[in-house]
């Protein structure tokens, strides 16, 4: 067991050792840990983040679709009363435009009597005339008997 | 072993002989023939053995490691990146646990204790002859060297100056801190007025050599069993594997057996040397 010149051969050994781990060693290796770690932190962190953003929005869109629902049903509603009020309408409207034609169809036919009756009463003097000049085998002087026959047409 | 078999006492001190070399007052530089001549070599001799194995396991620690740092990715890491990061997550706990200041030195200065120290340690599992026997082929067969002549051991964690090498640098750590940390004058109050002290200035003068006596032993106690539990541990380790290594067929088992035992060992001396370094970097450091 001699204690000899190794002594301070080792320490100059460990001491050169030491400065290589120091300089070129344990930072990079420690600084890529601790830089793992916070990207690890970081992704948790997100992680948590994204989770509280999904249940906003799932409650958002919650929220969106009841009103929507509601919103829809009322449309509904609105659209069913309404469309029974048309038909009301339409069924008020059909009846008094109905009785509309009648009456005008009622009236043509009066007038279109009348004017039957007009056209009636004119061959009538004519025809009267004609049958008169077969019985009477005779022209009848029209100018002559015109005041005659006017009267006869009138009273038919 | 070149005919002659050895007894068990000259096979056990051979085996516990370094390769020195130094200057010796009759041969010159040389290579020491037996451990007579390394003793007389005196303080001017350097181990050879203990100087490569340890420069080897350090080149062999920081090689892997630096090849690690350069690629180290943030994101998954491969295989080897993960068992050095688990190390260096290890140390850098223990680091943080123990020591409250701020250094940029000792956290690396703590792994390569660690690794160093374990991997020295670690060529303990190396069965006792091979080394041993193929440096003496080489010596014999390359140098025409006497196989007799030709000492080796590679464990250098058994070679006192190894470790004292190492427990002496952090010594040297340590009266630094102290220094930088509390000042000279600080740094000699802390040496002369604990334990005891009294407000009467005749009692504290009185009480200063005391003090000092007993802050001195415990200062010095720090490399001094820092550097004996490594050695004395790791020495013990080794002439147990030498004991077994001349029992014939038994130490097979037995072999195995302590080499299991040994693992243990080897991993918590190193993990110790890290730690009592820290603890006593820490002292150095903080006010009391």
């Amino acid at each position: 067991m001699n204690l000899n010149l190794t002594i301070i051969g080792q320490s100059i050994a460990f001491a050169v050792f030491v400065w290589f781990c120091m300089k070129y060693v344990w930072p990079p290796v420690i600084q890529a840990l601790h830089e793992r770690q916070k990207k690890i932190a970081d992704g948790l962190d997100a992680a948590s983040r994204a989770q509280q953003e999904l249940d906003e929005a799932s409650r958002q869109a919650e929220k969106t679709l009841r009103e929507s629902r509601d919103e829809s049903a009322r449309l509904l509603e609105q659209a069913r009363s309404r469309s029974n009020q048309m038909i009301e309408e339409a069924r008020d409207d059909a009846r008094a435009e109905g009785e509309r034609m009648i009456a005008n169809a009622r009236t043509e036919i009066e007038q279109e009597v009348n004017r039957a009756k007009e056209q009636l009463r004119a061959q009538v003097s004519t025809l009267a005339i004609v049958g008169a000049e077969r019985v009477l085998e005779a022209s009848v002087d029209e100018q002559a008997h015109r005041e005659l026959l006017d009267k006869l047409a009138a009273e038919l | 072993m070149a005919g002659n078999t050895p007894t068990s006492s000259e096979y056990i001190q051979h085996h516990l002989q370094n390769l020195t070399f130094g200057y010796h007052p009759e041969n010159g530089l040389s290579l020491a023939h037996n451990a007579a001549e390394a003793a007389d070599m005196g303080f001017w001799a350097i181990h050879l053995d203990t100087m490569g194995w340890s420069i080897a396991c350090g080149v062999l620690f920081l090689f892997v490691f630096r090849k690690v740092a350069r690629s180290a990715t943030t994101g998954v890491p491969s295989g080897l990146q993960n068992f050095v990061e688990m190390i260096v997550e290890f140390v850098d706990s223990s680091v943080k646990e123990t020591f409250h200041g701020k250094s940029k030195l000792i956290a690396p200065l703590s792994l390569t204790i660690f690794c160093w120290i374990f991997l020295m340690n670690m060529l303990d599992l190396v069965p006792v002859d091979w080394v041993p026997e193929l440096a003496k082929r080489i010596g014999v067969d390359f140098f025409g060297a006497d196989p007799h002549h030709v000492f080796f051991r590679i464990v250098p964690t058994t070679d006192i100056n190894a470790t004292f090498g190492l427990s002496l640098s952090v010594f040297a750590l340590i009266l630094f801190y102290s220094i930088k940390m509390k000042g000279f004058s600080g740094f000699i109050g802390e040496l002369t007025l604990h334990p005891f002290s009294s407000s009467n200035m005749l009692i504290q003068a009185i009480l200063i050599p005391v003090n000092l006596l007993l802050e001195l032993v415990t200062l010095l106690a720090k490399p001094v069993s820092l550097a004996l539990r490594l050695f004395g541990n790791l020495y013990a380790g080794e002439l147990i594997f030498i004991l077994i290594a001349l029992l014939g067929l038994w130490q097979l088992p037995l072999h195995f057996a302590w080499a299991t035992f040994h693992i243990l060992i080897i991993v918590l001396q190193a993990f110790i040397f890290m730690m009592l370094t820290i603890v006593y970097l820490s002292q150095a450091s903080e006010d009391h």
